[in-house]
């Protein structure tokens, strides 16, 4: 995200999880189905006062569980109105029969993610395997570095969901406790701004038109089937679209320029990281610190995982000689992490390409301190040196 | 009040034919009886199962009103969902103020007793304005025959197979009506589809009153329970008649049989040329057992309508 200066007293102090409720506030949609989770009841919690307090217009479903909450906001989009649920790990999990299903009946549904491990062991601090665990669901996924970011994520989650080219359900994620939970300051838009940005849903088949009876979720089976999904294939190279039209129109009413990815440093880099969410503000102050020292390090730091824009990727690092590429959750295939794995993939069709290396950080919430990064970069470095790689996927901080 | 035959014969079908459901069977029956009890719109959510599966076959639908399928354990929150939209469009004058329209969930008794059964508390609980009927064929028909919490005491299924060891299913069958009755709803019921009136005067009951309703309907399987196609209706009637399937209501907690049979018949007239309960016929304890389990309840529930047994 790039800012356009504002004036600081402009901004306000905000959780993560404060801004997001304040972003659903001002989305005011017409139904929020949710269940209760840490770190993201908050959500939820503070949206429901708006609602006790007559400030939305929105119809709450405080569901028995997650399955059911996402149940309900299927039911609810596909009656034709604007639905919206927030969840985090075991309850992402719950969802996830009915994660294909939102995306499979092609329902423009948003939810905010805070993003925590997974158990066992139950741990409830920030790393990224509950949505990792739901990359082929069919959703569109943003990843956001700070409040801010999800803030202005969730605004425009809702244009790209209902997209008449993409109508897909969307996920913005940010991290657990570290965002969710820690102080920021941050600007958000007028209420009336967010509105007109936003605009009225326009479902397309809705349920409640009742004199245009639809057949939803009918027994698809070998002679369609494929053909829908031929359609949802479409519907994800149609939503790297949407995402950039309209993060260009979100820049005009905000002045934070968006894009499928953010890059620091990276032009001159002889070594770079590929890292997500709130680890990335760590990184940039790590590469200060080295830049002064005369290391050439930059960052790259991926926003949208789904649709994944590999051959944008694949032009930014493909010149740069060292990468690491940094996952927040492990696949368990013991060839590293899924961003690791989608990265090297899209580097492929490259003759010249970088070293690569994988480093599984953060599980469980261990923290990523500014030591951690800058291992990483020198680590980077003894391999730019000498050549010689190493093992190919690393642990980072964490005991043998 | 249900309409007359002679009108009934004239509203159009909300399930149209078509549709690929075995001869003999008793969903259509129910779906269409209990669709036909309200003139209102509706929209339909239905679990997965021989319903949904044998009504939706894209490109084809059997659906003659806004339908909805999503998953097997969730119609319950599926139909919630929906109810919920139109109670908020509504408030804020985005459809029609003045049109009421209808929510109904259909469901097996595995998508109901079963893996439902939480969703389906979680609506009750909520008070959504909606009827959920269950359609109890007594196992899992769509994967071929499984026991299922419904299944009833001693019937061959798939999964409880009679064998050198086995008489069929051992345990009991859940008694799912008077668990939502315990939810305190304002309208709960048992139905057959061989008293149409009984069953549509139910169903309008239930889809009329301010509130969650759950209607349960026996519905023969002639597949399932190994029975003459022909004789759904009649096996329906005698379920009723040897009260192993009594017919009654709780409205608004108060408790109230609907039909006594004159003579309680023994429940061997039910259990007779079905194949799922041929074997017990071998063996007299068995017959007894369930005999006593059938009296059992049917004591117990004249006792909470302050009936006698005479
Ligand atoms: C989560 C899940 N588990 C299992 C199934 C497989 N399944 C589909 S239909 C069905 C049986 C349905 O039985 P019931 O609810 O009694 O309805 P019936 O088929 O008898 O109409 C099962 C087990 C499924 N679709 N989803």
């Amino acid at each position: 995200m790039a800012v356009q200066r504002r004036s600081p007293a402009e901004s306000v102090a905000m959780t993560g999880n404060e801004a997001v409720a304040d972003a659903m506030r001002q989305i005011n949609p017409d139904v929020v189905a949710a269940y209760p989770i840490t770190p993201a009841t908050e959500i939820v919690q503070i949206f429901s006062a708006y609602a006790a307090d007559g400030r939305v217009d929105t119809e709450m479903v405080l569901a028995e569980s997650e399955h059911s909450a996402m149940s309900a906001t299927i039911g609810a989009s596909a009656a034709g109105a604007r639905a919206m649920t927030a969840t985090s790990s075991q309850g992402l999990l719950l969802m996830h029969e009915m994660l294909y299903v939102a995306s499979g009946a092609r329902q423009p549904i948003v939810m905010p993610v805070v993003n925590r491990a997974v158990s066992a062991p139950l741990n409830i601090h920030c790393d990224h395997s509950d949505t990792m665990g739901s990359r082929d669901a069919g959703w569109i996924q943003i990843y956001s570095e700070n409040a801010q970011e999800a803030y202005d994520n969730l605004i425009q989650a809702i244009r790209i969901a209902e997209h008449p080219n993409v109508q897909l359900p969307c996920m913005v994620m940010m991290d657990g406790f570290i965002i969710s939970h820690g102080m920021e300051n941050l600007f958000t838009l007028p209420d009336e701004t967010v509105k007109e940005f936003i605009g009225e849903r326009k479902p397309l088949y809705p349920l409640l038109d009742v004199d245009n009876p639809v057949t939803f979720g009918p027994v698809d089976f070998t002679d369609f089937y494929f053909e829908h999904k031929r359609q949802q294939f479409e519907a994800m190279l149609e939503a790297k679209k949407a995402i950039l039209e309209v993060a260009a129109e979100f820049e005009k009413i905000s002045g934070h320029r968006y894009g499928l990815f953010e890059t620091y440093q990276l032009d001159d880099a002889e070594m770079a990281i590929v890292v997500m969410s709130s680890a990335a503000g760590t990184s940039r102050y790590v590469i200060d610190r080295l830049r002064r020292q005369g290391l050439k390090v930059g960052m790259l730091k991926p926003r949208v995982f789904r649709p994944f824009p590999a051959e944008e990727l694949a032009e930014a690092l493909k010149d740069i000689p060292v990468v690491a590429v940094m996952d927040r959750s492990d696949s368990f295939s013991g060839q590293g992490g899924p961003l690791f794995a989608e990265i090297r993939a899209a580097l492929y069709e490259y003759d010249k390409r970088p070293i690569m290396v994988n480093y599984i950080y953060g599980l469980g919430g261990r923290d990523v301190r500014v030591e951690s990064i800058e291992s990483v970069y020198r680590d980077l470095d003894i391999i730019r040196r000498t050549g010689v790689v190493g093992p190919r996927v690393r642990h980072l901080d964490v005991r043998e | 009040m249900v309409a007359p035959l002679k009108v009934l014969s004239n509203r159009s079908d909300r399930l149209t034919s078509g549709h690929r459901a075995c001869p003999g069977c008793g969903f259509p029956i129910v779906l269409k009886m209990v669709l036909l009890a309200t003139e209102d719109p509706v929209v339909v959510a239905n679990a997965t199962g021989c319903a949904e599966v044998c009504t939706s076959i894209f490109p084809y639908t059997a659906w003659d009103v806004p339908w909805i399928h999503s998953a097997f354990e969730n119609a319950g929150a599926t139909i919630a969902g929906v109810e919920a939209a139109y109670q908020s469009l509504k408030r804020q004058g985005k459809i029609d103020p003045d049109r009421t329209i209808r929510f109904v969930a259909f469901g097996g008794d595995g998508g109901t007793y079963d893996i439902g059964l939480q969703a389906l508390s979680g609506a009750m609980e909520r008070g959504h304005n909606i009827l959920y009927v269950c359609y109890d064929n007594g196992a899992y028909m769509n994967t071929g025959i499984q026991r299922s919490s419904a299944t009833p005491p001693g019937a061959h299924t798939t999964t409880s197979p009679v064998g050198k060891q086995s008489t069929g299913k051992r345990e009991k069958r859940k008694d799912l009506t008077a668990i939502m009755a315990a939810h305190d709803i304002p309208y709960v019921a048992q139905a057959s589809i061989h008293n149409h009136r009984d069953l549509m005067r139910k169903a309008e009951k239930g889809l009329h009153v301010d509130g969650p309703a759950f209607l349960n309907v026996l519905s023969p399987c002639p597949l399932g329970w190994g029975t003459n196609t022909a004789m759904g209706v009649e096996y329906s009637r005698l379920a009723v008649e040897t009260c192993f399937w009594p017919l009654f209501e709780v409205e608004n907690g108060e408790w109230k049989l609907s039909y006594k049979p004159r003579k309680k018949l023994p429940v061997t007239e039910f259990l007779k040329d079905q194949v799922r309960f041929r074997h017990l016929f071998r063996d007299e304890s068995l017959i007894e057992e369930i005999q006593a389990d059938v009296d059992r309840r049917w004591q117990q529930l004249l006792e909470r309508c302050g009936e006698s047994a005479e």
